[in-house]
């Protein structure tokens, strides 16, 4: 495991980006003032007429593209997450979702591996808001592969999504060329006495914690659930009911993201315990990511813990 | 234009402030007062400025018009339904259940609605995505918003500016509709705006103020914004607020309040009259 590759899906998104733009002349990329950091840069080199900076001015930004999509172009809008999702959730409201729009949100730096910016940037609550607007895709990639396979996906799906990415390096486990479908979920690992439900960074922990469980003698399955909303409540329901025990994982708030759809759908059509791993009710802080999402229980030991105790319950 | 040309303008202003009237007391609420204000220049854009088709309302190299102040949508459906976009009978249906006449323009719903809106501040960056879209196609359509006086008190409408004039929208024209009165009182003492048109110059717009209740400086202001290359125009247009309709004129109260029966009578009587007399010129 110590020599797997890591790439941060910021910069996944940008490479995507390029190579889709050399295919559709439609895609047009805005941007406020982070290029550099979002990684758009990537393909404003090749595309330098096709990519637009707002400025930091995100509010705007939103709504240029939502004028930009009534004319034909599928633009993608990027910012940090805190800013694509938070300053200007009511642009996305009432411009793109309201009118369902065929605008991308790519948003990068979520969650608290960000890092030395501290909580003033560690947007932990950008599933939450996009979730709760109606026709809205909400997804986070766990890895580069699967990334880009996202970005490719977002395009060709009709009406607004929401993409959250990393800062952070993260191990890429995926084979190149996986096949990405928006609302469904994929088995890594099969297992019976605990389901382990993980998007993002999340995904490799929940790998990791797998086989330390099964050196404990439990069976883990593990599921990468890239697409929050609309969630394939099939493979939960199913998941659920083999294995009886649910632990949710994410690099964001406990409420109001993937631990809260799972729980939502469970209590309504399979009440099932369930342990809801994430940042719990409070901000960030500045440090180190590694440091931080240890010591926020982001981390496969945290979930290895998690299960047994749960298990033994 | 010529005398001709403009009694049929003013007749037909006189028509959509009718729609207007009908509109809000069948929705028992709404924006009267300033639908009533921006009545001329809704009716100048639908029926002499914007190059467009009732037939094919999604056209792809119309002009374009996002109502930015979104509450005064009456004005705007009264517009479009008499230029043959929906039945004008329609127009009292404002508001109700079902109706496709939402009380913020609703683009999935209303044909000819470019855009939706009714949240301040955002339409202008939406004109903005659409203006720097049309141009990026080589395409001469172009794009009109219109504005409140109160809703420029939004700061996202000066990130707008910024970006117009940045991206050097030439073929967007911003008009602020300066009624002077908000929901709280007038503008002045709300908060503000004043000086628009300099504030939009240090913007980098080209800026024409006209009374924009009178079609001959609407007219000039229009063909100015067209022939100015390389910059956004803006028409910062003082208007009367309820303009029409006697009781409704400069009244703060009829911002955002629908006739009653006996109003209603009394504003249909005063536009029929109007009406009549320039029938008769």
């Amino acid at each position: 495991m110590a020599d797997v590759k890591k790439i941060a899906t910021r910069d996944s998104y940008g490479k995507a980006l390029a190579e889709l733009g050399a295919e559709h002349e439609d895609i047009v990329v805005l941007d406020a003032d982070l290029a550099g950091a979002t990684k758009t840069a990537t393909f404003q080199k090749a595309f330098p007429d096709r990519h637009f900076d707002c400025g930091i001015a995100e509010a705007d930004m939103i709504c240029v593209a939502a004028g930009l999509s009534t004319v034909g172009y599928v633009p993608f809008a990027s910012s940090f997450a805190m800013f694509a999702a938070g300053r200007a959730f009511e642009q996305v409201r009432n411009s793109v979702g309201y009118p369902h729009l065929n605008v991308k949100i790519g948003a990068t730096h979520g969650g608290i591996s960000v890092g030395e910016d501290g909580a003033s940037h560690q947007c932990c609550e950008d599933f939450a808001l996009m979730r709760s607007i109606p026709g809205m895709v909400v997804m986070s990639p766990a890895d580069d592969v699967e990334a880009k396979a996202m970005v490719k996906a977002a395009y060709e799906h009709e009406g607004p999504v929401y993409m959250r990415f990393g800062r952070a390096a993260v191990p890429v486990f995926h084979e190149e060329g996986m096949k990405f479908e928006i609302g469904k979920g994929e088995i890594l690992r099969d297992g019976t006495d605990v389901a382990v439900i993980a998007n993002g960074l999340m995904v490799y922990e929940a790998i990791v914690a797998a086989e330390e469980l099964a050196a404990e003698g439990i069976s883990a399955m593990v599921i990468n659930m890239a697409t929050i909303k609309p969630l394939d409540e099939e493979l939960v329901l199913a998941a659920a009911k083999k294995c009886g025990r649910v632990i949710t994982c994410e690099e964001h708030s406990v409420i109001g993201g993937l631990g809260e759809a799972v729980c939502s759908l469970l209590s309504e059509k399979l009440p099932t315990p369930v342990k809801r791993i994430g940042v719990n009710d409070e901000f960030g802080h500045s440090g180190p990511a590694a440091a931080l999402l240890k010591q926020f229980g982001l981390s496969a030991e945290h979930i290895t813990e998690t299960a047994l105790e749960f298990c033994k319950a | 234009m010529t005398a001709d040309e403009k009694l049929v303008l003013q007749k037909m202003a006189c028509k959509v402030r009718m729609g207007i009237i009908e509109g809000t007391h069948g929705a028992k609420a709404g924006h009267p007062g300033g639908s009533l204000s921006a009545a001329d220049v809704f009716t100048y854009l639908y029926f002499k400025e914007m190059n467009i088709d009732p037939q094919n309302p999604k056209w792809e190299d119309r002009d374009r018009f996002v109502l930015s102040k979104g509450h005064t949508a009456p004005g705007l459906y009264a517009a479009l339904a008499n230029r043959g976009f929906f039945p004008v009978e329609d127009l009292p249906t404002l508001r109700h259940i079902d109706s496709y006449l939402q009380g913020h323009p609703n683009m999935n719903t209303v044909p000819g609605v470019d855009m939706s809106t009714g949240s301040l501040g955002q339409g202008i960056s939406c004109a903005c995505g659409m203006a720097l879209g049309l141009k990026h196609q080589g395409k001469s359509a172009r794009v009109y918003t219109l504005l409140g006086d109160g809703e420029i008190q939004e700061g996202q409408v000066w990130e707008a500016c910024m970006f117009a004039a940045h991206y050097k929208l030439d073929n967007l024209c911003v008009i602020v509709d300066n009624n002077g009165l908000q929901i709280d009182g007038p503008v002045a003492k709300v908060m503000s705006p004043y000086p628009i048109d300099e504030k939009l110059r240090a913007f980098g717009f080209h800026v024409e103020n006209i009374d924009g209740n009178d079609f001959d400086q609407i007219e000039t202001a229009m063909n100015i914004a067209r022939a100015t290359k390389g910059q956004p125009t803006a028409i910062v247009m003082k208007t009367v607020k309820g303009k029409g309709v006697s009781y409704m004129e400069n009244q703060v109260g009829w911002h955002g309040k629908a006739p009653n029966d006996a109003e209603y009578e009394q504003a249909m009587t005063e536009l029929k009259a109007q009406l009549a007399e320039l029938e008769g010129k």
